[in-house]
């Protein structure tokens, strides 16, 4: 089974962790995945307006580009733009109206769309399609115990219509984790926002953020967090440097992405997970633990 | 010296066209809320507003632009939709802010010049950041 895959923009430069741990996991699975030849941005927010169709238009797009790659499924590892291209998606499946009007404005587009795609994150198809007792036998590195806060932050998990589990207590990151071989930590602000975009205008708040997510995961023994989205890898990593400016007793902790957990416990050489584009240095505690 | 706290509900022609126009852009029906706070209450952001999700809803319902336009909370929510999640009657409050904050931004009314965003912050920041700001905060 083949799958697209669309990338997006923060993999291919500032998360470039994010994807080679991806792809190289991905492979090591046994999952055939090809980036699609085009494609372009997801919108990167969803659009919540009901009368504005202009901006569901970008996602539709990168739909149509899937099909011309003639596959009926696309995965994306960036939490974001997931929910950008699922929204979108289910959107345009629950109202035909709209689907018509869009493929009508995109006469330029020789495929039109059809509702015929499906949107999966990397870890659906981890879960859903491999399975973690499969997962689990394909580990060559066990994590070690490490011990793992899952932050899943927003977009993996709101709104319903797309979430990839349960929107309060997903747990589909530490079942992921155990089956590496690591423990997951369980905290309170698993799914709490790291206020996102903000990061442009107002750092401070979300230091104030960062400063609770990562205070709540040490508090109860987390030696790492691991993420999905390069927007909270952003605040909850290269803004500690802001946090400890307005919360000087902050301490930290390295932010991973889950994808770079599985390329260290599927075996992959230290270049794949690229530490150099970490804030804090996640390679101290992954030494300690003989696992790089 | 005596304050006037006293508000006044209208039902004039321009307060009733507001109310409509936050129902269509959001798809919601602003009367569906009773007020009991629940989306206030989990709100990541809350700290930072001048005005709570709750409350907004509360002088949406009642047609309060000028107050609800000029907030600081319109910005502040990032859209997490953490409220939506939790809401007990199925009211999209987020789509409500959005409501508000794109009836200011379709007068061209922008809450961000890029331009004058600091050199480092534009190097920095990846375009995930920037291109998300640009969304909600630029017409």
């Amino acid at each position: 089974m083949k799958f697209s895959y669309y990338p997006g923009c923060t993999l291919k430069n500032h998360a470039k962790n994010f994807e080679d741990s991806t792809l190289f996991s991905l492979a090591h699975l046994g999952l055939e995945i090809e980036e699609l030849p085009r494609w372009n941005c997801c919108g990167t927010v969803a659009s919540l307006a009901a009368d504005d169709l202009i901006h569901q238009l970008a996602p539709i797009r990168n739909l149509i580009r899937v099909k011309e790659a003639e596959t009926t499924q696309v995965v994306t590892a960036c939490s974001m733009c997931f929910n950008t291209l699922k929204r979108a998606n289910e959107r345009v499946r629950a109202n035909p109206t709209e689907l018509a009007q869009m493929n009508d404005f995109m006469y330029d587009e020789e495929t039109p769309y059809e509702g015929d795609v499906d949107v999966y994150h990397v870890l659906d198809l981890v879960r859903d399609k491999v399975g973690f007792k499969d997962v689990a036998a394909k580990v060559v590195n066990p994590l070690g115990g490490l011990k793992v806060a899952n932050y899943y932050g927003c977009t993996l998990v709101r709104p319903k219509q797309v979430a990839i589990d349960d929107t309060e207590n997903p747990v589909v990151l530490e079942n992921l984790v155990s089956a590496l071989g690591g423990s997951p930590v369980e905290f309170p602000l698993k799914t709490e926002c790291c206020a996102s975009y903000r990061t442009v205008d107002s750092p401070n708040i979300v230091a104030d953020k960062t400063y609770q997510i990562i205070n709540s995961a040490r508090s109860l023994g987390a030696e790492i967090i691991a993420v999905s989205c390069p927007l909270c890898a952003f605040n909850l990593d290269q803004r500690q440097e802001a946090t400890l400016k307005y919360h000087p007793d902050f301490i930290g902790l390295p932010i991973v992405y889950f994808s770079q957990l599985m390329a260290i416990a599927f075996g992959c050489e230290e270049k794949t997970l690229q530490f150099g584009l970490h804030h804090f240095p996640p390679k101290p505690v992954l030494t300690g633990k003989g696992l790089i | 010296m005596h304050l006037d706290k006293s508000v006044r509900i209208t039902r004039d022609k321009e307060t009733l066209g507001f109310v409509a126009k936050v129902e269509r852009i959001s798809g919601q029906n602003l009367k569906a809320c009773y007020q009991c706070g629940k989306c206030s209450a989990g709100c990541p952001m809350a700290a930072y507003m001048d005005v709570l999700p709750n409350q907004i809803i509360r002088l949406a319902q009642f047609g309060f632009e000028e107050e609800l336009v000029k907030s600081e909370s319109i910005w502040t929510c990032v859209s997490c939709l953490t409220c939506n999640n939790r809401c007990p009657k199925g009211v999209k409050i987020a789509e409500v802010i959005e409501a508000v904050r794109q009836i200011v931004l379709r007068t061209r009314k922008d809450h961000m010049d890029v331009e004058k965003l600091p050199l480092g912050t534009l190097r920095n920041i990846p375009p995930i950041a920037l291109i998300g700001s640009m969304r909600k905060f630029t017409s």
